[in-house]
């Protein structure tokens, strides 16, 4: 039915259509980025909202002179000069780039016995990885809290099973952060590498198998590097939400080790700090450009490729 | 390119001809399928089929889909395991064989070209396996490339190549191993009628100029009877008939066989008489026939008479010298294929005899229209009988 209003009405009509995600990208991306940006470039004040200048649109030319003249880096200074924000940073993206090397080690596999399952399994397997979300994220995080806890399910277990004679603490470890982290974006890893693998051509292996592979190495030489696109969409679908990631190490971490989310949040909601909370986004923003253009190229060979 | 060299050759062309270790008792098969029997949970795929293949031949495995024939070709790629019987190459049993250690290579329907690699990569994927050095394999994939002519595509990706090109490929690939069978999946059924056309004849020339032994897999009766020294002709799991394309065109063993290739009129009687000379069958709808001598029937049995349509004269006048194979009737349809034209023609019963007739002058010169009168007649050497 689109197809055939824009055949009707001409490539106007098709340019308009486009327009729509734009539109949208530049409400709902742009514009609140642009003021996140701004706010960055302000300074912290005891007033509503609690940072100046304030743009005001009804000012004359004089006045947003004045209003350029107050914006200022120094909150970026500041955070380049913190120890406690570059910690921030690092750690969250050891812990990003961990947790996706854990996932990988536990997805490839699970993503791989789905693909290989027999047909008539694949629907109910796949919504077996899928199920988890149809309950709401921070209750699955509230039940490992449970889990982990000194006298939680965990430690009943080990105890019961004599494998420790002391309940450890899981709690408030990293610990506990890679264990909320994998689990819950399992399903970010498993889907894309079971998409590729799901349409390989089964014949590729025989064919393989046929030019004198035994099935390890057809394996490590077809079925690997054709699930490559795969590996790396999930591994960038992982790696750049971790990165920000907040309620997880919050409820499940230590409170001495803060991922940059927890400090972003401390900063906005703790300290009331406008300015620095927005800097620190921006430069989070901009660290996470780097993967995410790698991604979208990826992708597009992929598309190019016609796979 | 192999024709003209048999055609300047005349040793070669009579070694041709003489190709037929089939019909040597004393000649020992390259291959032999023995008993060999494959169910797939419960239902027979292949069911005791017993098949000796010799060196140098170009066997054509044909029937219908799902007739067993894949599957066939399947266990002798070590694809699937055998339930029943055994597979003996030279000799010896390869059922411990796996795979990829077996020295025959496939050609895959699909092609399963390795997207990842390149066209060089592909071919010198198997020689890579077997642990040549760098300047052979370079020099095998060069070789390989050249013989099927897609010299100069060796560093393109099989997406960028057309479907005919990737044939090709695929057909470099499975070659460069230089198998002792090559087992050929359907290989050219995904090409235009042009393109397989041309492709036939190149299988051809190639496998002589090789000199390996090729089985190829086909539901195409016209492309097994081109390319193929001997047919093996499988329905519902079994092999129903192994013999040369004149042959099973000419002496089919059964109903079934004679229907499969190409056209047939079946005309059901009763033998009246049996001898060396040939047979005579009583039938209902055509009256009293003459066939050629057949040995399995017998006077009295009920037997089918397969007649091939383009052996049947078709005249507006009554044939000179008309006794038996004689029948009269009106033309109901005209089938115009360009090249010949069937008749069919319904007799004063309501029995349908097809005609196939030489378009040899141009269309406005018909000699015989819609619902002319018309006698059909045959010598008794086109008719044969069939007892199944």
């Amino acid at each position: 039915m689109a197809d055939g209003a824009v055949q009707a009405t001409g490539p106007r009509r098709a340019r308009l259509v486009v327009l729509i995600p734009y539109v949208w990208l530049v409400a709902f991306f742009l514009v609140p980025f642009l003021i996140v940006l701004k706010i960055s470039l302000s300074q912290t004040a005891i007033a509503q909202p609690p940072y100046v200048p304030v743009f005001d649109p009804a000012a004359d030319w004089e006045g947003l002179k004045q209003f350029l003249a107050a914006l200022s880096f120094e909150n970026y200074a500041f955070i380049g000069s913190d120890w406690l924000y570059l910690a921030s940073y690092l750690k969250s993206l050891e812990v990003a780039a961990v947790s996706t090397a854990l996932l990988l080690v536990v997805g490839f596999p699970l993503a791989y016995g789905m693909a290989r399952a027999p047909r008539r399994w694949q629907p109910a397997l796949f919504m077996l990885i899928v199920l988890p979300f149809w309950t709401s994220f921070l209750i699955r995080i509230y039940a490992w809290v449970n889990i982990l806890q000194r006298d939680g399910l965990l430690n009943q277990l080990l105890l019961a099973l004599r494998i420790v004679d002391e309940p450890p603490a899981w709690l408030s470890t990293d610990t506990a952060v890679y264990i909320g982290i994998v689990y819950s974006y399992l399903p970010f890893m498993v889907l894309p590498i079971y998409a590729t693998l799901e349409r390989m051509d089964e014949s590729l292996i025989e064919a393989a198998a046929d030019l004198g592979c035994p099935r390890w190495k057809a394996f490590w030489l077809v079925t690997l590097p054709l699930s490559l696109p795969g590996v790396m969409a999930g591994a960038l679908l992982c790696f750049i939400p971790i990165v920000g990631e907040f309620v997880i190490p919050d409820l499940l971490g230590s409170s001495q080790t803060m991922m940059i989310g927890q400090t972003l949040w401390t900063e906005f909601f703790a300290n009331k700090d406008w300015p620095v909370a927005s800097a620190v986004a921006a430069v989070l923003l901009c660290l996470l450009v780097v993967p995410t253009v790698i991604y979208q190229q990826v992708q597009t060979r992929n598309l190019e490729r016609g796979r | 390119m192999g024709s003209s060299d048999t055609r300047n050759d005349p040793t070669a062309r009579d070694v041709r001809r003489a190709f037929a270790p089939w019909a040597d008792p004393g000649a020992r098969p390259l291959l032999r399928f023995d008993g060999v029997s494959k169910r797939f949970s419960g239902l027979a795929a292949v069911e005791g089929v017993s098949l000796d293949i010799f060196a140098g031949e170009f066997f054509a495995l044909l029937g219908p889909s799902g007739c067993g024939k894949t599957t066939l070709l399947r266990l002798l790629a070590g694809f699937e395991t055998l339930d029943e019987g055994r597979i003996l190459l030279d000799g010896e049993d390869i059922a411990a064989v796996p795979p990829y250690r077996r020295p025959v290579n496939m050609m895959f329907q699909s092609y399963a070209l390795f997207p990842h690699l390149t066209v060089e990569g592909n071919v010198a994927f198997g020689l890579k396996q077997e642990g040549l050095p760098k300047n052979e394999i370079a020099a095998r994939v060069a070789e390989m490339l050249a013989l099927v002519k897609l010299d100069g595509l060796g560093k393109r990706k099989p997406h960028q190549l057309s479907g005919g090109q990737r044939q090709r490929v695929a057909l470099a690939r499975s070659l460069a191993k230089r198998p002792r069978i090559l087992l050929l999946d359907e290989p050219l059924a995904a090409l235009d009628k042009k393109l397989r056309g041309e492709t036939q004849f190149e299988l051809m020339n190639l496998q002589e100029k090789l000199g390996l032994t090729f089985i190829i897999v086909t539901h195409d009766q016209q492309e097994a009877m081109i390319v193929a020294d001997r047919i093996g002709l499988m329905d519902h799991g079994r092999l129903i008939q192994v013999a040369t394309p004149p042959e099973i065109y000419e002496q089919p063993n059964s109903r079934w066989v004679a229907d499969f290739i190409g056209e047939v009129n079946l005309i059901e009687g009763r033998v009246v008489e049996t001898g060396a000379g040939g047979s005579i069958v009583a039938s209902a709808a055509a009256g009293r026939l003459r066939a050629s001598a057949s040995a399995e029937a017998k006077t009295g049995d009920t037997v089918w008479v397969a007649l091939r349509p383009e052996k049947v004269r078709i005249t507006r006048e009554p044939p000179a010298a008309a006794t038996d194979n004689c029948v009269a009737g009106q033309v109901r349809n005209i089938g115009y294929l360009g090249d010949l034209s069937i008749y069919q023609v319904r007799l004063d019963n309501g029995f349908v005899i097809k005609a196939a007739l030489a378009n040899m002058t141009r269309l406005i010169e018909r000699p015989i229209g819609w619902d002319d009168q018309v006698w059909l007649s045959w010598t008794p050497e086109a008719a044969v009988v069939l007892t199944r």
